[in-house]
């Protein structure tokens, strides 16, 4: 099977390029220069001590040399939730609405290439699941699809949320990057909240494992997060899926991404997202820069130190004895009540199959529970939507 | 003689506010058993969030002081109110407007704006600021009941980094003014108090007590403490001893 590969660094006619911005080519540049062989020991213990980190602290709390400090990490990120977030632990369910995709990721179970089953929601759809997630109580949803632009247009995404608005207090998406006035109009119909994974920030890899598809182009995903706030959305989060290229440099780059933008657009919320490739998969295509729970601890522990004011969202891939562990001490946000396949919060069988296997598949209430048994608070919402 | 805290003619006997960051349930019983808080700041982006109604969890007596916080400009700010409003929360509204996800520092232009708009709709506006004398008065003008300085940025516990600029309000301001936001420890609300402010609000500093209702009481005290160091007229403090020789002893009248 053979694909026409289009060059990665070129827009597509139809993509939207802010001109005025160098946000991007920033994050990139210090990104190639982040170094994380040169920090000594007493990097990291300046870094612990600091009351405000600088991007040099941060790249010495993601450095081999913290490896050895990781249950000092673990202890000032516990002190800094605790003066930001006290001891609130917000809790949300995603929705996959629709997995059509027309992406070609390598290393991705929704890719074009996987014949898998396919299925969209339409409105009644969505509706019925998203009325039996409201009836588990849940107050915050996070809409999910696919990556395709003709099977999930903007505005089927907007009717989705307009949906949502009416079941939910909070609703975000974790859809395809879109223009400006795209997110505008997503945000007009409900959704405050837009996530986007670079999956890597190391355009050569990149290139390598998005062979096909709008994805592809690596630029226009990179500056997604930008043009949403352009777009009125409140919050952006920022992830690389670790451990598809060099794990550290990956994590530097999505902090500093985060930390630009927040100094640029002061009013956005900042949030974090720490997928991972599991070591345990053994895709030789793939270069194996192992990412242990150790590793991702500490990836987790060094935004939360280096941001100690933003979100961060424990992934439902993680064994529920590791996500009910970092909650009060790295995460924000908790997942409950997933199910990644689609209509699968009504049906008993799924439309659509699933884009992974998920490692915590406990409800509401179960999670809850757990919150409670940790001496921590659940809050279902902490949001008022201010739209029209 | 009876020394109340007076807001908008309301009474208070209490001069400890519980704040809204660390929402809890225990914090809430052991601010009001214990801090005897008559006032507990609630935000409206949490309200019917928590089990249920939280309004459900608010022991009798409490006045509610709702907050706008999650808006970033002074036209959220009164669609919040107005949530608030209609959730049952009163007509105190304590002002919340701000832009910076990182500092949380509040934005006293639309925070006067918003004062002005929310005073012109019947509530009672308490806006939370930065302590500028000049936007305190543009909040007074506006309609305020109360002026909230903050004394450190939120949730640091680092005391009365303001110090000197929330004495000046105290002094030029008429209306009471409740220090909020950064204080950690006792000795900090016991020194704000002692300086001639009206009343304290603080959060965090018992939410995150090793032992939440032994802090809230300390903080009553505290807090006792200095209002009556201030209505005894603190003692003098010189910077040196008194000369023995007084340098004016060669006036001959």
């Amino acid at each position: 099977m053979s694909e026409q590969r289009i060059d990665h660094m070129t827009y597509l006619p139809d993509m939207e390029i802010l001109e005025d911005s160098d946000i991007g080519d920033q994050v990139i540049e210090r990104m190639k220069a982040y170094d994380y062989n040169k920090y000594t020991e007493a990097d990291v213990k300046r870094a612990l001590e600091a009351e405000y980190l600088t991007t040099e602290d941060f790249g010495a709390l993601l450095s081999p040399a913290a490896e050895p400090f990781l249950e000092q990490m673990a202890r000032k990120a516990t002190r800094e939730i605790a003066k930001h977030f006290g001891s609130s632990v917000c809790l949300f369910t995603p929705l996959y609405i629709s997995n059509y995709c027309e992406n070609h990721c390598i290393y991705c179970g929704f890719n074009c290439h996987n014949k898998i089953r396919r299925a969209k929601l339409d409105a009644d759809g969505i509706r019925r699941e998203m009325e039996a997630i409201a009836k588990t109580g849940m107050e915050e949803i996070l809409i999910l699809t696919g990556e395709s632009r003709k099977m999930s247009d903007v505005k089927y995404i907007g009717e989705a949320c307009a949906i949502a608005h009416e079941y939910f207090k909070n609703v975000g998406i974790e859809v395809y990057p879109m223009n400006t006035d795209e997110y505008a109009y997503v945000h007009k119909c409900g959704a405050d909240y837009v996530t986007v994974f670079q999956e890597t920030y190391n355009s050569d890899k990149y290139e390598t494992l998005h062979l096909a598809g709008h994805k592809r182009i690596f630029p226009y995903r990179l500056n997604a997060q930008e043009r949403a706030i352009r777009g009125g959305m409140r919050g952006v989060a920022f992830a690389a899926l670790l451990g598809l290229d060099d794990f550290r440099k990956d994590a530097y780059a999505v902090g500093t991404h985060a930390y630009l933008l927040q100094r640029k657009y002061p009013h956005a919320e900042i949030s974090f997202s720490c997928p991972r490739l599991r070591p345990i998969i053994n895709n030789d295509r793939i270069n194996p820069k192992d990412v242990h729970e150790r590793q991702l601890l500490q990836v987790m522990c060094a935004y939360r130190i280096f941001m100690p004011f933003a979100g961060l969202t424990i992934s439902t891939r993680e064994r529920a004895g590791f996500r009910d562990n970092v909650i009060g001490m790295c995460a924000t946000k908790i997942s409950a009540g997933v199910s990644t396949g689609i209509g699968s919060h009504t049906e008993d069988e799924s439309q659509g199959d699933d884009q992974f296997e998920i490692n915590d598949n406990r409800s509401l209430e179960e999670v809850i529970a757990a919150i409670h048994a940790r001496g921590l608070q659940p809050v279902l919402n902490d949001y008022v939507y201010t739209g029209e | 003689m009876e020394d109340k805290l007076v807001i908008a003619g309301h009474e208070f006997n209490s001069r400890f506010i519980l704040g809204s960051g660390k929402f809890d349930l225990d914090l809430i019983n052991a601010a009001v058993e214990h801090a005897g808080a008559e006032i507990i700041t609630l935000a409206v982006r949490r309200v019917n969030s928590f089990s249920g109604n939280i309004l459900d969890h608010i022991p009798e007596g409490i006045t509610l002081l709702p907050n706008t916080s999650g808006a970033r400009n002074a036209e959220e700010a009164v669609k919040i109110a107005r949530l608030a409003r209609e959730a049952g929360c009163g007509e105190f509204i304590k002002i919340e407007v701000i832009h910076d996800s990182k500092y949380l520092l509040p934005d006293n232009y639309e925070t006067a704006k918003a004062c002005e708009m929310l005073a012109n709709d019947g509530f009672i506006p308490m806006p939370y600021m930065y302590p500028d004398l000049y936007a305190a008065r543009d909040m007074v003008n506006a309609g305020a009941a109360a002026i909230m300085p903050l004394a450190a940025p939120i949730g640091t516990n680092r005391g009365l980094a303001t110090k000197e600029f929330i004495r000046i309000l105290i002094e030029e301001i008429d209306l009471p003014i409740i220090v909020d936001a950064g204080i950690g420890k006792p000795s900090q609300a016991c020194e704000a108090m002692e300086m001639g402010a009206d009343a304290i609000m603080a959060n965090t500093a018992i939410a995150t007590a090793g032992n939440i209702v032994d802090m809230a009481k300390a903080f009553k005290y505290a807090i006792e403490a200095g209002r009556t160091a201030y209505l005894a007229g603190t003692g003098r403090v010189l910077d040196k001893a008194s000369a023995s020789s007084p340098l004016t002893g060669f006036i001959n009248d």
